[in-house]
């Protein structure tokens, strides 16, 4: 076993040996080269001017000319700030709603309500965006609706407002129902982080006469810190990219214009005007973007908080 | 937690509660209203007004439903890849999470790398349709909606997670009793890791009953999906009623439709849900102990 030929011939025996674990894995192996490494090797055509009959290898290249194209666009910037305005408010709003719910559930008292409570929160997760713009349409209808009569009544809009046939509705409604639909489901990493931490230390504060506040403000809070960092980083690289589905879906004649971000541009762009180059640039610059953005919120995590996520 | 005694505590809590409350309303009455809706009359609910029970009982909507070609294939061909998805993926991806669990597998910490850069990085959606659509010619063939989802980075860590946990004595006398990795991995390592292949399939099961974007890229009319024809009734429909509905018409049909569709396609998950919902959440803990 000392001499090389030995050892070349051990690590063929090993595979040998190994043949069935191979067997087990390399099928996934491959799959992952397919469906993940071949489509970023097809990124390449964001350089080219990319036709079906010419394919990757034989297609023309043009440099940046699709990039040039793309800052002169004006449906493009229009996507681009819309994606922006869109991502940033599901932020302001959408990111602290999980670590109130998940705070409240903490304090409540009755454990049976709490279960209960908690269970019903997570099943919108579970439904698809189709069910739930569905859900819209019903609630809101102007003439049967249930939601849109009682906000007529409150004299939260007039009475033939159609909301979901309108701009102005269209931001708040895309907030609301993202919260809706993650709201459960994203407090559960903080109920777990919450479940942590150790009951004396409660205890503790109590005998020293803090009251409920100050233990959330000093016990609860401190020791969900980096999980909420974690996932902040995340969401700041995420900003670039908005929910397709979500977006796709509650876009009609009236609100495709405010329903224009990035991603339903660049599917429109490609897979339906078949502009394939094109909509690639969309989305190599989407993922320039998110790589960026996220390496900019884990440095300045590391450097003002010391918690980092790489 | 503690019980508090003063007067803010005790209105807390009272408040707190009520918030609650009516968080489970606002997430259970938008179900329950398609629901009663769904029994009522399809020409009486046009006037509108249905909020806690149905005004006049029928089931129209779902005999409607149920004499709808389209609508019953698609559940058919919805409910065909969500068991043979769900079973191929499950076991595809546990493969390769197994084979990983072993730190002496040649090329392990390369295959983990190759799997995990995929979380980060992406060709996008155009490169990706082009090679399911143009080289691998899956597109208008079943197997679309089986092959491109038979693997999930995400699922793989959270097997791998537990199988790292499981007793290597089991897997080694097993191996002196002279069985091999297929037999070990099938007889003995599948059947304990009944509580991960339940999550996993789970996620899988949801994924799959709920799909509707692959079935629009890849899909033809015979492979359509409950998701997409629902989604083309509510589209035609919103169009319609936006449009139209201040012209005095509003399809009847077309709404209870609708109504009986989003129920159905809805049902399945509703009703399961209570069972396995402790499944999906020991999902999450695993990922965030993970993570």
């Amino acid at each position: 076993m000392s001499s090389v030929p030995a050892k070349r011939s051990s690590l063929g025996r090993k595979f040998w040996t190994q043949r069935y674990l191979m067997l087990l894995t390399l099928p996934a192996v491959l799959w992952i080269i397919v469906f993940n490494y071949i489509p970023m090797y097809g990124i390449i055509i964001a350089f080219q001017d990319y036709t079906p009959f010419h394919g990757v290898i034989h297609s023309p290249w043009i440099g940046l000319d699709n990039f040039r194209e793309l800052f002169n666009d004006p449906t493009f910037r229009e996507s681009l700030s819309n994606t922006l305005v869109i991502s940033i408010v599901k932020l302001v709003f959408g990111f602290p709603a999980p670590i109130f719910l998940a705070l409240m559930l903490n304090e409540l008292m009755f454990k049976r309500f709490k279960r209960i409570v908690q269970s019903l929160s997570y099943l919108p997760y579970f439904v698809s965006w189709v069910l739930v713009v569905g859900l819209m349409y019903t609630l809101l209808d102007p003439e049967t609706g249930v939601v849109s009569k009682m906000l007529v009544h409150l004299h939260v809009i007039g009475s033939d407002t159609m909301l979901m046939g309108s701009e102005k509705s269209f931001l708040t409604l895309v907030v609301f129902t993202e919260i809706w639909k993650s709201i459960g489901w994203n407090s559960i990493i903080y109920l777990a982080a919450i479940a942590g931490v150790d009951p004396q230390l409660y205890e503790a504060a109590t005998v020293d006469g803090a009251n409920r506040f100050r233990r959330v403000w000093h016990i609860t809070l401190p020791a969900l810190k980096p999980t909420i960092i974690i996932l902040l980083i995340l969401s700041v690289g995420g900003l670039i990219n908005s929910n397709f589905d979500q977006l796709y879906l509650m876009q009609n004649s009236m609100t495709q214009d405010a329903a224009n971000v990035l991603s339903v541009y660049s599917y429109k762009t490609g897979l339906v005007s078949g502009r394939f180059s094109y909509a690639t640039a969309i989305g190599l610059f989407q993922s320039v973007v998110a790589f960026v953005l996220m390496y900019a919120a884990n440095y300045s995590s590391r450097k003002i908080t010391k918690e980092s996520l790489f | 937690m503690i019980a508090s005694k003063s007067w803010a505590g005790r209105s807390f809590d009272w408040i707190n509660v009520l918030l609650l409350l009516c968080l489970a309303i606002v997430t259970l009455y938008p179900f329950y209203n398609i629901v009663i809706t769904s029994f009522n009359d399809p020409t009486d609910a046009a006037r509108g007004g249905i909020t806690f029970w149905p005004r006049q009982l029928s089931i129209e909507n779902y005999k409607m439903v149920f004499r709808d070609d389209n609508i019953i294939h698609a559940f058919g061909v919805t409910v065909a890849r969500t068991l043979i998805g769900t079973a191929t993926a499950v076991l595809f991806t546990g493969a390769f999470a197994y084979g990983v669990s072993k730190p002496e597998l040649l090329g392990r910490r390369f295959f983990l790398m190759l799997a995990i850069v995929t979380m980060y990085f992406s060709g996008g959606i155009i490169p990706y349709y082009l090679v399911v659509a143009k080289y691998l010619h899956l597109k208008g063939h079943f197997l679309v909606y089986i092959i491109p989802n038979l693997f999930s980075v995400f699922n793989a860590i959270l097997m791998l997670t537990f199988f790292r946990g499981l007793p290597k004595e089991m897997e080694e006398s097993a191996k002196i009793d002279g069985a091999n990795d297929l037999r070990i991995f099938f007889q003995l390592v599948l059947p304990v890791s009944k509580p991960v292949l339940a999550t996993i399939a789970l996620y899988n099961a949801v994924a799959h009953w709920n799909a509707w974007y692959d079935a629009m890229l890849f899909g033809n009319e015979n492979l359509q999906t409950l998701q997409q024809i629902l989604m083309q009734i509510i589209s035609s429909n919103s169009n319609v009623s936006i449009i139209a509905s201040s012209l005095g018409f509003g399809s009847v049909t077309a709404q209870s439709l609708k109504l009986a569709t989003m129920v159905i396609t809805t049902l399945p998950i509703v009703f399961v849900y209570p069972f396995v919902q402790k499944y999906f959440v020991q999902g999450v803990m695993i990922g965030s102990v993970k993570g």
